[in-house]
């Protein structure tokens, strides 16, 4: 089974739009949302929920008043100004970390599993969903992300399935990380602006730094063509393989707006480049890309040979 | 007057309306707090000062000779950063959440901190836009969690007088709360899709919490039914629509080469007039 994951660096890019054209294409596969602190996926795919299922990942503190004799010492030592002598004042700040609790001559405090948000299993046009929806305002995102995958992987594992697709965080911290490490192939959705081109290197950094192979596709393409021209140069030196290159098109907000992936909306310029996005990283990651497609592909070459 | 500007969904436009609203402002400061992901500098093209500031963090280091194994600082690590192999303990830095529980319960005296840089402070005066100065944070590699990082930009923020504008990272975890927090007043800007409305909602949640009041601004406005679905959104929650920014492909254009056009100075200079104490737009 192979894992693909789709993340930027830069957010906005066209992350889950590409990742939900790929769902389309793709044959067999299980579908993860990694970006559990604003997940979008469910919104393009007409999820239905299945299964819920409660996250819990690090702990609170829970103070018995009675015991307490605000004598002060976890003030005194907790570093993240949480508690003052015994009251819990900034349960944003706490960390979790039981200072106060290990360290309280009174034993008047007991750390407590937190719950940490959700986790779904759904129903979609292209097959199984799994996502997520962390706490308001909670850490742990990097866990939650990789038990989402691990959930994934599972599925994938009883269903038989070659592959799964992970749509990825943005950034390069905790989430990221979480969603790439041990993954087959990170695709880079990556537009030709002074921005994304920057991320682009940040995130392949990171790619180094965890031994991932990486590949570019170049949404947007376009937009700024002195750009593209350098993202392609600057692959060439890295050796990062080139896998797509989509052109900028109101079909993407269309498809937006209207909850769909760019497959499902007529438009051959950009509907062509997908396809052959998805052929060269089925290439990739040794999956079978359908006959049907290749069918479509030689159909294109020979209509090219054609002319 | 501390503002931040956040989004939930990425791309929205956080970095253009920081830089629409610098260009309006005769003098400001502007701090760039998306340390995995830090933009700003290649518009604002700073010249430097020189100020460099590292920015450390405090992680347990072992005294292998003290050491005994006997597992007491594992025992209450909750992050799981300590393990006890071969009879010594080992830590694993990228866990570590630097509460210094480890040192308080070690009976042997075998843990001491040491710093360890996760990223730096620069500093300097724009040479695109006058009387902008820049402050960025910018996260090492490999470093998973930017929190240590975006507090201690936050708190060279606080020091600043006058204005600041305080550009967030993307999504609404614990990055997002940690540069949300605090700030005087939250700009979310968002865009008329599903996408963008979802996240955007989960963004007020966050500013609701931390009671910060905010206003929104719908970026590449499609003066439809896009725009509408986030004006009932903000009806409801009686947050202000601050302005919408019409979509436009030359403004993204010029923003792809690392230039902010001057077309919605007007938009700009109404954002500020709302957002100034007592010129507050009623929801």
């Amino acid at each position: 089974m192979k894992e693909l994951v789709i993340v930027s660096g830069k957010g906005g890019t066209g992350k889950t739009s590409i990742s939900a054209a790929l769902a389309f294409l793709a044959p067999q596969k299980v579908i993860v949302d990694c970006d559990v602190d604003a997940a979008n996926f469910h919104l393009v795919s007409g999820a239905v929920v299945r299964q819920t299922h409660t996250f819990t990942a690090g702990f609170e503190p829970v103070v018995d008043s009675k015991v307490c004799t605000q004598c002060g010492k976890c003030s005194d030592l907790c570093r993240f100004e949480a508690i003052r002598a015994g009251v819990i004042t900034a349960s944003l700040n706490c960390e979790g970390c039981g200072v106060c609790a290990f360290n309280c001559p009174e034993h008047a405090i007991s750390m407590q599993e937190k719950q940490a948000g959700q986790w779904f299993v759904s129903d979609t046009r292209f097959g199984s969903l799994i996502h997520a929806e962390l706490g308001l305002a909670i850490e742990n995102s990097g866990k939650l992300v990789s038990k989402v995958r691990q959930e994934a992987k599972r599925i994938a594992g009883v269903k038989k399935l070659p592959l799964v697709i992970i749509d990825g965080p943005p950034g390069i911290g905790c989430p990221a990380i979480a969603a790439i490490s041990g993954a087959n192939l990170a695709l880079a959705v990556v537009e030709p602006s002074l921005s994304g081109m920057h991320d682009l290197q940040r995130l392949w950094e990171l790619t180094r730094h965890f031994q991932l192979p990486l590949a570019v596709c170049i949404n947007k393409a376009t937009l700024n063509s002195t750009n593209t021209h350098t993202i392609i140069e600057w692959c060439n030196k890295q050796e990062v393989p080139i896998v797509g290159k989509i052109p900028y098109n109101d079909v993407f907000r269309n498809a937006l707006q209207t909850e769909k992936t760019v497959m499902e909306i007529p438009n051959d310029e950009v509907q062509e480049q997908v396809l052959e996005l998805w052929y060269n990283l089925s290439n990739l990651l040794g999956v079978v890309p359908t006959n049907s497609i290749m069918n479509r592909l030689f159909h294109k070459m020979n209509t090219i040979t054609n002319k | 007057m501390l503002i931040s500007i956040a989004s939930g969904k990425g791309g929205t436009g956080k970095t253009a309306l920081t830089l629409l609203l610098a260009a309006a402002h005769s003098d400001i400061n502007v701090v760039d707090g998306d340390v995995e992901e830090p933009n700003c500098h290649l518009f604002l093209k700073p010249k430097s000062e020189g100020q460099r500031k590292d920015v450390t963090i405090m992680v347990p280091n072992i005294d292998a000779d003290r050491c005994n194994g006997c597992g007491a600082c594992a025992e209450v690590c909750l992050f799981n950063a300590i393990a006890i192999t071969g009879g010594k303990a080992l830590i694993f830095d990228e866990l570590c959440h630097s509460c210094g529980g480890c040192m308080l319960k070690c009976p042997q005296d075998a843990i001491v901190e040491q710093r360890k840089s996760i990223g730096v402070i620069t500093c300097g005066d724009s040479t695109t836009i006058s009387s902008t100065r820049l402050m960025s944070g910018v996260l090492k590699i490999g470093v998973p969690s930017g929190v240590p990082l975006i507090k201690a930009i936050k708190k060279e923020a606080q020091g600043i007088v006058g204005d600041v504008l305080f550009d967030c990272p993307p999504g609404t975890s614990c990055s997002m709360v940690s540069a949300v927090k605090e700030s005087d007043f939250c700009i979310l800007v968002t865009e008329p899709t599903s996408f963008g409305k979802h996240d955007l909602e989960l963004a007020m949640n966050i500013t609701q919490l931390l009671e910060i009041d905010t206003g929104v601004v719908i970026n590449k406005s499609d003066g439809g039914a896009g725009d509408e679905a986030i004006e009932a959104i903000c009806r409801n929650r009686q947050i202000p629509v601050l302005a919408k920014i019409p979509y436009s492909l030359s403004f993204a254009r010029e923003y792809s080469a690392g230039i902010i056009a001057n077309d919605y100075q007007a938009i700009a200079k109404d954002i500020w007039r709302q957002i100034r104490p007592g010129g507050r737009a009623e929801a």
